[in-house]
């Protein structure tokens, strides 16, 4: 953590748990008899509880979306740029609740917690859940909290679909649904690196089908290996020039297999990290929450129809080097959304950051998002 | 390319604005190509219940936008109209920009595929004080309603009353309604007798 807590951070917070007896239904037919929601809260729920906005986060996202867990931290939670006082959800004028989705890897009930029936990790038992399935436990936790209607929802990502999910399943319960970087369905081309990335994670041998947690053990490099694709398809090419070029880490080249250049370097060290924060099996799992998302399937295929069901406004960014969710894929949602005649405001952002532009304070895009949150608050007297 | 080259400033609804404003029905769809910091937009849906859709490239204009609670869309009119289906609003509107868009003729077709009617204001060129200053002085005119060097200026198709009603009659279009107004934004007697020479501000309202 800094010396000191900068007066625009939320400062240091308990992440808290929320239980669930009653069964949740998956779409795949599955039921979770009891699970548990970890969650965080920043800023003040008013009397009548009307400023609430809900985070949902990105495959590798949780519940730690700003300020700190404690004194030693060196990082905030990763959407600390835009989630404090003064920023754009501004958590003097909002009460932000950020969780870590159904299937995660950081506190809720996920593959790496014990599964009732055996009394040991469920590992690759536990059932596979869909964006549909996260709007529900988050409706879920949203009545926990007594929250009835948020004053918007907001994602990046996979978070931008769960918020565009939020508009069509609980149209009631939303005035704003805040849709960054995203997109209305996977391309093949998305489902193709994912499915390398699953790949790469089911043929190690410390996988064991799933239930690595029983051999004691985890598929380390099967999942650096899908962490390491998967940044590929998060950073533009100009992106990756401009912080590494060709450089190499020592003077000259070396004649052997181990990283020399600095993009390697990068790489190991960001696949390296994550193998062993991360849980294989909800990687997994996210990732096919990504490819099977596509709510317009429901509506003949026709995405206009399936979203003329929102009662919400939308706000939609997109950004221009995003080459995994490509602003094109934005346009898509905001065409339908015209089509629909739903009130849409869309702005495509110049960024050479690639897909992680998202997460990014670049100033035009700080710019904007603030002004259309304190729109929200305006328009809720807030 | 900047849609909204000219009267960028904010101010409280302008004189041809208010013209615009008699034409348009209340309660309509409206789209507004170019809209600035979305002063018309915001004004009809107030004042005369309209919906609508604003597009911009300017990012401070989108912003005003967001901030005045109106539909604003970032999008390049170069790029035509593709975000919107065929007969999808009432009125299609474009103040001071068709002379900045790469092909006015393909524009100004996609607007009354998208609207009923279209409602289009630019500059006139054949403003007797522009050509006054080509004659005397041989060079690009420039002016209060065009402040831009002939190498920087957004306004790269400029078209003088006549060359519109061309265009118009060339692509079969009607004109429903037109007016001229000066550099006030205002109409006068000598403005209607003789639009061409005496209009600085061309107004038109036309369908298919």
């Amino acid at each position: 953590m800094p010396q000191e807590i900068p007066a625009n951070s939320v400062g240091v917070v308990t992440p808290q748990i929320a239980i669930f007896n009653e069964p949740l239904e998956l779409r795949s037919g599955k039921i979770l008899e009891r699970y548990e929601l970890m969650y965080e809260t920043y800023g003040e729920l008013n009397a009548d509880k009307s400023n609430a906005v809900l985070i949902c986060h990105a495959l590798s996202g949780h519940h730690h979306a700003a300020g700190y867990h404690s004194t030693d931290d060196k990082k905030p939670g990763w959407w600390d740029s835009c989630i404090g006082p003064n920023k754009a959800i501004d958590t003097n004028k909002f009460f932000v609740i950020a969780l870590n989705n159904l299937g995660g890897c950081h506190g809720s009930t996920g593959p790496t917690s014990i599964n009732p029936a055996t009394g040991e990790p469920y590992g690759s038992d536990f059932p596979m859940v869909r964006v549909r399935d996260w709007v529900e436990s988050q409706a879920r936790l949203a009545d926990y909290l007594g929250i009835e209607k948020f004053a918007a929802v907001v994602g990046g990502s996979l978070g931008g679909m769960q918020a565009m999910r939020w508009a069509i399943q609980y149209p009631e319960r939303l005035h704003n649904s805040v849709v960054i970087a995203s997109a209305p369905k996977l391309s093949a081309q998305n489902i193709a690196f994912n499915e390398v990335a699953r790949n790469a994670i089911m043929s190690d041998p410390d996988f064991h089908d799933g239930h690595y947690l029983k051999h004691d053990t985890i598929p380390k490099a099967g999942l650096m290996q899908a962490r390491m694709l998967a940044h590929l398809t998060y950073l533009s090419d100009d992106a990756m020039g401009e912080k590494f070029g060709r450089d190499l880490k020592a003077d000259q080249v070396s004649y052997d297999y181990t990283p020399e250049f600095e993009v390697e370097s990068y790489l190991h060290y960001q696949g390296k990290k994550f193998s062993t924060t991360f849980d294989a099996n909800t990687y997994l799992l996210m990732t096919k929450a990504l490819d099977y998302f596509d709510p317009s399937q429901y509506y003949e295929n026709d995405l206009a129809k399936c979203l003329s069901h929102a009662k919400c406004k939308f706000l939609v960014v997109s950004f221009t080097t995003d080459w995994r969710f490509s602003p094109e894929r934005s346009e898509e949602i905001v065409d339908a959304l015209i089509e629909a005649d739903k009130e849409v405001a869309y702005a495509r952002i110049e960024s050479e950051k690639g897909h992680d532009a998202f997460l990014i304070p670049i100033p035009r895009y700080v710019k904007l998002f603030t002004a259309y949150m304190e729109r929200v608050a305006k328009e809720l007297a807030l | 390319m900047n849609q909204q080259p000219l009267n960028q400033q904010p101010t409280s609804l302008r004189s041809d604005l208010k013209i615009i404003e008699r034409w348009i029905q209340p309660n309509s769809q409206v789209l507004d190509l170019g809209c600035g910091h979305g002063d018309l937009l915001a004004h009809l849906k107030t004042e005369k219940q309209c919906q609508g859709y604003g597009l911009e490239i300017n990012p401070d204009c989108i912003v005003s936008c967001i901030e005045k609670g109106l539909n604003v869309i970032e999008h390049d009119l170069n790029h035509g109209l593709e975000h919107f289906k065929d007969s999808s609003v009432d009125t299609v509107v474009m103040t001071q920009a068709l002379q900045a868009v790469r092909r006015p003729d393909i524009l100004l077709d996609d607007m009354l595929r998208v609207g009923k009617e279209a409602i289009i204001t630019f500059p006139n060129f054949g403003y007797w004080r522009t050509r006054f200053y080509l004659m005397a002085k041989g060079a690009m005119p420039m002016s209060k309603t065009l402040p831009y060097n002939w190498y920087d200026t957004p306004n790269i198709h400029m078209c003088t009353f006549h060359d519109f009603e061309n265009l118009c009659r060339d692509q079969g279009l009607t004109i429903v309604e037109r007016t001229v107004v000066d550099s006030r934004h205002t109409e006068s007697l000598s403005t209607r007798l003789w639009p061409n020479l005496l209009g600085e501000i061309a107004m038109y309202r036309v369908t298919r």
